[in-house]
């Protein structure tokens, strides 16, 4: 049972972990994105229509898709979806310098309504009994399992046993890590989000690097609702059932305190916590509900414990939510 | 000299708005292994000038050469290459950084490789003598530290000229040596180092040349070896002007604020008041003169209680009830309360003393909005003040509800004064009133300054041009590295005399390290 | 280091942006109007693609949406829906202003008009019975302002005492409101996820208008809040302290003080929208039942440039697109969601018009013009 535990919390945790690295690479770049919850509803219904249609023009028959395209077309629809809305936040945001927080939410009102929308129209079109569409043909192709996992028992299980969109968080997670530390465009990219004037006297140009994380970041949040959709939920889309796994995302920044390889880790306590309910015996439902608000207690306190500790790498970038303007000196 | 030219300036003149010309036909040469420092008081053109070569300014008029070519320099990036680079007063690092990775940001040399880059830095340290902790973030450096790695910073992009914006002023004696020793490294290494400053003892000690200018002018280029502080005072302050400013006795004087001994430190430990005493008497205006920075916002800020002191009272003369109150450690609102009238008019003005989105009346309410009963504002008074200030101070604005942002340097100078004497305060302290101001509008806030010092108030009034200062205050205190250096009678001192106590302390300091 | 010599000449931008002065406030408020017309366009073309009613026909529907058929002598009822979700929309966006006007930005009102409407609910329920309805209405009243406050009241001591970010702080505190709900809703629904609603303790309906009462509330608010921000000392405060924390200190404001005073007032009045919507509506409660409006209503703030009559306008605004735009949704057999991006629309046309007012763009004809 605890490993059915821990490769639960594993797949709760993943479209947390694309959501917060996601996040991170934004904020890096001084861009507090408060439409995640959005982005990834739409990196989600983006992928779930390039799988509708694919599979539509297969006749929906799983011998005539390529596994590859299968796999690819969803992919490849859902950062396009994506970075066009990580496209709108910047544009608003750093070309027009609007309110980061009011853009942000107006960005989650408006990609959650297109998620639902096209998510409802599609499942109109289907004309379904259920208030879902299942494409569950591609979903076989998303959570193919490693062939010798099962082979090695609860080892292989824990570690080998998940979709391989799994193991891309992972990595993007780590070359995240990577990038932002180890590499000039990290240090460059730092430099934007801490301090926009310095950066911009030394010769980096901010706004590009502001626009492309934005639009990174985004790919990689969509790429969460892309996994929900697709190995969570056994390809089945129906409306809102995503949920508020976007904000628990932003939460898991501040968790992770901005160091995307902590996310991976926070991620699957994040998933642990929202799932422990199932497997400590004897919780009620009632206190089963109070169980899921840990993940937002927990980050509150590491919120006001970084804060009250005042260790500045542990901070948000410096001048995260601020609009840089050069003439402004 | 037979040295080649470094960088030439020919004819420049930049000018802010229509009024403020900030430099005006300044040639200037700076030559190949020296140091030529640029003296001047404060505004007299000397950043302006070399933001103009750093690239943050561009020139009205007149050419800059590097090395003989004809140089356009838009932007740092611009300057950096033509070896040019600038270590300003404020330091341009990221905070959460090294030093290393602040070092190379931004600069494209290869692969990123923080272990070969240091090896590079390593090399520039030991060629100049710097000594420091690439692995250590900015935010635990001290400012001396920081200023180390901004002049690496200049150094790792290859520049082969180099300009310090007061790069003392924040230094102790002994890092002032450390930073001297690698200046001259450098300058034996052939680059051409300009140095700005105030600081007549560092002039002779440092440069090879001095440049000296007045009012945004070269008024002369000299040999360092060939002068000596007095007379390189008489050219920084220049012959005193007449101000015509009216300057009546001093009546009825009583001691109205007594400061003994207090001193306070910055976040960062460092000392900005060290035992600070002196008397501000009812009747006559306390001057008090001294480079910026030298600790007088402190000193004003401590006795409008939003300083925290670490030690010395403020005392209080009441003259109502002839009781004395101790004002340390006493917030804004307790000061009051325990009715003191005091009126303190900030250096920064909109971001201090006024709110710049508000209007005329809001502005006037700031001070007194929470009298009388209830909940809610009366504004009719305070409409009236404004309407008042606006008439008799000739202020030009479209109405008193226009935001006090909108209004012109001295206008919004004249809403802040105006509201504060309002009070009719019985100690008046008003910082750089006129910085920014131009004729007209400081012989009214100089006016009423001595209207209020003929009403009985103590006024102190912390300036920069000595001449204001030598014509309108009846006693002068100089203040230098946060001691008072020197009280002189304003109506016999000459301005040399001023100009040579505000550099004493710093001379004095140096003794005590010899010792 | 040879080669970083040569000069490299300064490329100019062709478009070069600087900042304005001050627009008349009739310019500024024709590109904010221009900006909804716009968007609104926008809304009716994308309409007209989607369901092939012709454009015209689009504006007919979202207006018979959202006012019925009040113009053909119809009944008021669909006026009603109407004024009576505007008037919870605007309890919200009045809720956060005070927090906004001092630069603290509450994203928490959601969560702060639950845990209202939490005390509410608890006691119609327990109370419900055991007190005589005018005093149970003031305990509901005064309980549901506390408990909306005591949510708002936390992060901003935080944020007082240790900078606390209250952006992530208080978002963080509606979820943990919503489990609290459904904690409670699980319990009291006896293991369903719906309470039925509950009769004691419901607002009086004045006349037959069951949601006159709540727009006659909202309405005193509005005013309230106007000469609570414009007229009383405590507002000038506020304004000090976002306006410049420095100055506020300089005349003696203490900043922690009016943080944390704000902060249970904007909570309070969050409980007051909770309880509205509670007490004067649903009579029930559910982890929907402010439906993410506490987020919409940080917007509708932001765009009515903090003014609550220009707030009125905005939050009807928005209602009407929600409405109507759904009603288009329903007629032409779209998804309901077509609201929500009609609604995400509009408000990014306006908050992005602010650019044009705060900013001009100048293109370049010229290389005379040198930065400086």
């Amino acid at each position: 049972m605890i490993i059915t535990f821990i490769c639960r919390a594993i797949l709760l945790g993943v479209p947390l972990l694309f959501g917060s690295v996601g996040e991170i690479i934004t904020e890096k770049s001084g861009h507090l994105n408060l439409g995640i919850p959005g982005v990834m509803y739409v990196g989600a219904i983006s992928g779930v229509i390039g799988s509708f249609m694919y599979e539509n023009a297969c006749g929906n028959d799983i011998a005539a898709m390529n596994p590859f395209l299968s796999v690819c077309i969803p992919l490849l629809c859902s950062i396009i979806g994506s970075v066009l809305m990580g496209l709108i936040y910047s544009f608003f945001t750093v070309t027009l310098r609007a309110n980061q927080n009011v853009t942000g939410l107006a960005l989650t009102t408006f990609g959650i309504g297109l998620g639902n929308f096209f998510g409802g129209s599609l499942i109109k079109l289907v004309d379904s009994d259920m208030p879902s569409i299942a494409l569950t043909k591609t979903s076989n192709f998303f959570t193919t399992k490693l062939p010798f996992a099962d082979d090695l028992g609860a080892v292989g299980e824990i570690l080998f046993s998940h979709d391989f969109l799994t193991y891309v968080a992972i990595a993007i997670a780590i070359i995240a890590t990577f990038v932002l530390k180890r590499t000039r465009v990290g240090l460059n990219l730092r430099a934007v989000g801490e301090n926009p004037a310095t950066a911009d006297a030394a010769g980096i140009n901010v706004t590009r690097y502001k626009y492309v994380a934005t639009m990174i970041g985004s790919a990689v949040a969509g790429l969460g609702g892309l996994q929900y959709v697709f190995a969570y939920a056994n390809g089945v889309w129906s409306n809102n059932a995503f949920g508020d796994r976007g904000w628990m995302a932003i939460a898991l920044v501040i968790f992770a305190l901005w160091n995307p390889s902590l996310a991976i880790a926070g991620s699957f306590l994040f998933g642990a916590l929202c799932n422990a309910n199932n497997y400590i015996q004897g919780l009620g439902t009632e206190t089963q509900e109070l169980f899921k608000m840990l993940p937002y207690v927990v980050t509150i306190i590491v919120l006001v414990f970084t804060s009250m500790r005042k260790k500045r790498e542990h901070q948000p970038p410096e001048s995260l939510g601020l609009s840089y303007f050069r003439e402004e000196r | 000299m037979g040295k080649p030219v470094a960088i030439e300036l020919k004819n420049i003149t930049k000018t802010f708005g229509q009024k403020v010309i900030a430099n005006k036909d300044v040639n200037l040469i700076a030559y190949k292994g020296e140091i030529l420092s640029i003296l001047g008081e404060n505004g007299s053109g000397k950043t302006t000038l070399m933001n103009m070569i750093s690239g943050i300014y561009f020139p009205d008029e007149g050419q800059i050469f590097v090395e003989g070519q004809e140089a356009v320099i838009a932007s740092p990036k611009d300057a950096f290459g033509y070896g040019i680079g600038m270590i300003h007063q404020h330091f341009k690092l990221v905070n959460v950084f090294t030093a290393a990775e602040n070092i190379v940001l931004g600069v494209n040399d290869g692969r990123y490789n923080l272990k070969k880059s240091k090896a590079k830095i390593k090399e520039i340290c030991d060629k100049y003598g710097f000594n420091i902790d690439l692995d250590k973030k900015i935010y635990t450096m001290s400012v001396s530290e920081k200023q180390t790695v901004e002049i690496i910073k200049v150094l790792y992009r290859g520049a082969d000229i180099l300009i310090l914006d007061e790069p003392t002023a924040v230094l102790t004696p002994q890092e002032t040596d450390k930073l001297f020793d690698i200046l001259r490294n450098m300058r034996e290494d052939g680059k051409s180092i300009i140095i700005i400053t105030h600081k007549l003892n560092e002039v002779m000690e440092i440069s090879d040349r001095v440049a000296v200018l007045r009012k945004g002018e070269n008024v002369g280029v000299v040999n360092t070896c060939e002068v000596n502080p007095s007379k390189l005072t008489e050219l920084m302050v220049g012959d005193k002007v007449e101000l015509n400013i009216n300057r009546t006795e001093p009546k009825n004087v009583a001691d109205r604020l007594v400061v003994n001994g207090i001193t306070c430190y910055s976040r960062d430990g460092v000392k900005l008041l060290d035992n600070v005493s002196f008397t501000a008497k009812a009747g006559e205006i306390l001057g008090i003169a001294g480079i910026a920075g030298s600790g007088q916002r402190e000193l004003l800020e401590s006795v409008a209680g939003l300083q925290k002191l670490q030690s010395g009272e403020i005392l209080y003369h009441n003259p109502k009830t002839g009781s004395i109150e101790n004002l340390r450690d006493k917030t804004p609102m307790q000061i009051r309360n325990l009715g003191v009238r005091l009126s303190f008019v900030p250096e920064d003005r909109l971001g201090m003393g006024l709110v710049g989105n508000m209007d005329i009346v809001d502005n006037m309410m700031l001070r007194s909005y929470r009298k009388g009963k209830g909940m809610f504002l009366r504004r009719q008074k305070p409409k009236n003040l404004a309407n008042d200030i606006v008439d008799r101070l000739q202020v030009v604005t479209p109405s008193v509800s226009t935001p006090v942002r909108r209004l012109s340097g001295g206008n919004v100078q004249k809403v802040l004064v105006g509201r504060e004497i309002a009070s009719s305060p019985k100690v008046l302290m008003v910082a750089y009133p006129v910085r920014g101001l131009d004729i007209n509008s400081s012989y009214t806030i100089f006016n009423l300054l001595n209207e209020q010092k003929e009403k009985g108030a103590a006024v102190i009034f912390v300036g920069e041009d000595l001449d204001a200062l030598l014509e309108l205050s009846d006693r002068i205190m100089v203040i230098g590295s946060g001691r008072i250096t020197g009280t002189v009678d304003a109506r016999t001192a000459t301005k040399e005399e001023i100009g040579l106590l505000m550099t004493k302390s710093e001379r004095e300091r140096e003794g005590d390290n010899n010792d | 280091m040879t080669d970083t010599k040569k000069a490299k000449h300064h490329r100019e931008p062709w478009v070069h942006i600087v900042k304005r002065d001050d627009l008349p406030w009739w310019k500024a408020w024709l590109i904010r109007i221009s900006a909804i017309v716009i968007a609104i366009l926008l809304v009716g073309v994308i309409s007209t693609l989607l369901t092939k009613v012709s454009f015209l026909e689009v504006y007919e529907v979202m207006i018979k949406g959202v006012f019925g058929r009040l113009f053909e002598g119809g009944s008021t009822t669909m006026l009603w829906k109407f004024l009576q979700e505007t008037a919870i929309l605007l309890c919200l966006a009045l809720a956060v202003t005070p927090a906004f006007k001092m630069r603290f930005w509450n994203c928490g009102a959601e969560g702060q008009a639950l845990m209202g409407g939490l005390a509410s609910m608890i006691c119609m329920i327990e109370l419900g019975d055991k007190l005589p309805y005018p005093v149970l209405l003031g305990v509901i009243f005064l309980t549901s302002m506390l408990a909306g406050a005591l949510w708002g009241v936390i992060p901003a001591i935080f944020k007082a005492q240790y900078n606390t970010n209250e952006t992530l702080f208080t978002l963080m505190m509606n979820y943990v409101a919503t489990q609290i709900i459904k904690y409670y809703v699980y319990i009291e629904g006896g293991g369903s996820n719906t309470i039925q609603p509950v009769a004691a303790g419901n607002l009086p309906i004045i006349g037959d208008n069951r949601y006159l009462l709540n727009v006659i509330i909202v309405a005193v608010l509005t005013v309230g809040l106007f000469i609570y921000q414009k007229y009383s000392k405590q507002g000038y405060e506020i304004s000090v302290v976002g306006e410049s924390q420095n100055t506020a200190k300089y005349v003696g404001i203490n900043v922690k003080k009016v943080i944390i005073r704000t902060m249970i007032i904007s909570g309070a009045i969050c409980g007051i929208a909770g309880m509205l919507l509670v007490a004067g509506t649903d009579h029930s409660i559910n982890t929907n039942t402010v439906g993410g409006q506490g987020f919409t209503a940080i917007m509708v703030s932001w765009l009515g440039q903090f003014n609550p009559f220009i707030m009125v306008l905005m939050s009807g605004l928005v209602v009407f697109l929600r409405m109507g735009a759904g009603k288009v949704a329903d007629t032409c057999a779209l998804n309901a969601s077509f609201a929500d991006i009609a609604v995400g629309i509009v408000i990014l046309f306006v908050v992005g018009c602010e650019f044009f007012i705060r900013y001009s763009v100048k293109f370049k004809h010229s290389n005379k013009e040198v930065k400086a």
